[in-house]
C-alpha cells in the first residue's frame, strides 16, 4: 500500500496538473505549483475524499505545502 | 389509472440588449479578464438597461416559449416564477405578467430560492400537474440581479448578469418530468445574501444597503459536495443511471462547479450545456437560458434525458431529471 506521502503526491499532481519532480516536500502550492484560490479548496477536497476525514476551513487555509498536507494527515488519520 | 406526467412543451428565453465584457469591467473594477476567466469561465455578461426589470424579461421569455409550445396565454391555469429580484415587493412579479400575457384569472405566484428559483419553481408546478389541478402552467425564472451589486465588491461583481428563461408544462401521458429534488439549510444563511430587506429594515447607504455578500470559496466548496449528492439522489428518485443522461443542463455560476458535477457522473464536457461564459450567472434565470439556448440550437433533442440541477443562496438546491 502506497505511504501517506505518495498519496498525496498523486493527488496534486493529479489536482494542480504538474509534474511529479515539480512536488517536493516543501514545494508551496501557490507559490510554486502555480495554483488559484479554487485549486488550494480543490486540493483539499480531493484530500479530505482520499483519506475520509473532514479537514475544517481554518486548518485548511494553515495547509500551503505539501509537507503540511502530509503532516496534517498523519495527525489526523489512524492509518 | 395512467400516470400523469409534466412535458416541456416549449422554451423560450430573453437577455438584455447591452453586453459588459470583462474587458469592459476593467475600466472601472480592479479586476482582469485572466482572473475572472480562469476562476470562472465567465467572459461577459448581459445588462438590463435603464428601467428595464425582471417583469419585462420574464414576459418576452415567456412570449417565446407560449409561441413554441403554441399555446395560448389564455388556456395558462398558473404561473410560477422564480426570481429574487421582483419588479415590486407586491404584487408578485408573477401577476404583473400575467396581467401582461392576458392570462387573467389564473393562479400565479412567485418563489425566492435565490439562484435555485427557476429549478424550486418547476419541481412546484411537476406536482400541481401531477395532482390534476394544473394542465398548462408557465413556469419562469428571471432576474435582474445586476441591480443588486455592489461595483466595488471586485470578488462578486464580476460574476453576475441579467436575463430570463421560461417553459411551458402540459399534462402529458408520456414524460415527461421523471423526478425532481428540492433542499434547503438556512444555517448557511451569511455565506451567501442580501442583508437588508423590509422587515429587517433598509441602511443610509448607497442603494438602500442592497448588494450580494458572498464568502466565495466556502460556497464553492459546499456547492461542490452538495451537487455531488443532488445528482446521485435524482438518479435514485428516478430509478435511472448516469449512463442514461443524454445532457447536464447545470446552474452557470461558475464552470469549475460545473465541470467538478460532470465529472462525478462521468460525463464528457460535450454533454453539458455550457452559457456561463456568455451569460455570467443569472441566478434563477440560468437554468431556463441554458435550456432554451439548448433546444433552439438543436443540441437538445426529442426523446432525450436531461437534468438541471442548481444551487444558490440560504443554501438552496434543487433539481429535475426528465425526458425533454
Amino acid at each position: 500500500m502506497s505511504t501517506i506521502e505518495e498519496r498525496v503526491k498523486k493527488i496534486v499532481i493529479e489536482q494542480l496538473g504538474v509534474k511529479e519532480d515539480e512536488v517536493t516536500a516543501n514545494a508551496s502550492f501557490v507559490d510554486d505549483l502555480g495554483a488559484d484560490s479554487l485549486d488550494t479548496v480543490e486540493l483539499v477536497m480531493a484530500l479530505e475524499e482520499e483519506f475520509e476525514t473532514e479537514i475544517p476551513d481554518e486548518e485548511a487555509e494553515k495547509i500551503t505545502t505539501v509537507q503540511q498536507a502530509v503532516d496534517y494527515i498523519k495527525a489526523h488519520t489512524k492509518d | 389509472m395512467a400516470s400523469i406526467y409534466a412535458r416541456i412543451t416549449g422554451t423560450g428565453s430573453a437577455l438584455p440588449e447591452r453586453v459588459l465584457s470583462n474587458a469592459d469591467l476593467e475600466k472601472f473594477v480592479e479586476t482582469s479578464d485572466e482572473w475572472i476567466r480562469s476562476r470562472t469561465g465567465i467572459r461577459q455578461r448581459h445588462v438590463a438597461a435603464e428601467g428595464q426589470t425582471t417583469g419585462d424579461l420574464s414576459l418576452l421569455a415567456a412570449q417565446r416559449a407560449l409561441e413554441a409550445a403554441g399555446v395560448k396565454a389564455s388556456e395558462l391555469d398558473l404561473i410560477v416564477l422564480g426570481t429574487t429580484t421582483p419588479d415590486l415587493i407586491f404584487p408578485s412579479t408573477a401577476c404583473l405578467v400575467q396581467n401582461r400575457l392576458g392570462a387573467n384569472g389564473c393562479a400565479a405566484f412567485d418563489v425566492n430560492a435565490a439562484c435555485s428559483g427557476f429549478v424550486y419553481a418547476l419541481g412546484i408546478a411537476d406536482k400541481f400537474i401531477r395532482s390534476g389541478q394544473s394542465k398548462k402552467v408557465l413556469v419562469i425564472g428571471a432576474e435582474t440581479l445586476t441591480r443588486m451589486i455592489d461595483w466595488t465588491e471586485r470578488e462578486t461583481c464580476v460574476l453576475f448578469g441579467d436575463g430570463a428563461g421560461a417553459v411551458v408544462l402540459e399534462a402529458s401521458d408520456e414524460p415527461g418530468i421523471y423526478a425532481t429534488c428540492m433542499h434547503a439549510d438556512g444555517g448557511f444563511k451569511e455565506l451567501l445574501w442580501n442583508p437588508v430587506g423590509v422587515s429587517v429594515g433598509f441602511r443610509d447607504e448607497p442603494n438602500h444597503g442592497v448588494r450580494i455578500k458572498m464568502a466565495g470559496r466556502e460556497v464553492f466548496k459546499v456547492a461542490v459536495k452538495t451537487l455531488d449528492s443532488l445528482v446521485e439522489q435524482t438518479l435514485q428518485a428516478a430509478g435511472m443511471e448516469a449512463s442514461q443522461l443524454d445532457w447536464l443542463i447545470p446552474h452557470q455560476a461558475n464552470l469549475r462547479i460545473i465541470e467538478a458535477t460532470a465529472k462525478r457522473l462521468n460525463m464528457s464536457m460535450d454533454q453539458v450545456i455550457v452559457t456561463v461564459d456568455k451569460h455570467a450567472n443569472t441566478s434563477s434565470g440560468s437554468v431556463p437560458l441554458a435550456l432554451d439556448y439548448a433546444v433552439r440550437s438543436g443540441k437538445v433533442q426529442r426523446g432525450q434525458n436531461l437534468l438541471l440541477e442548481a444551487f444558490g443562496g440560504g443554501f438552496t438546491w434543487a433539481s429535475a431529471l426528465l425526458r425533454y
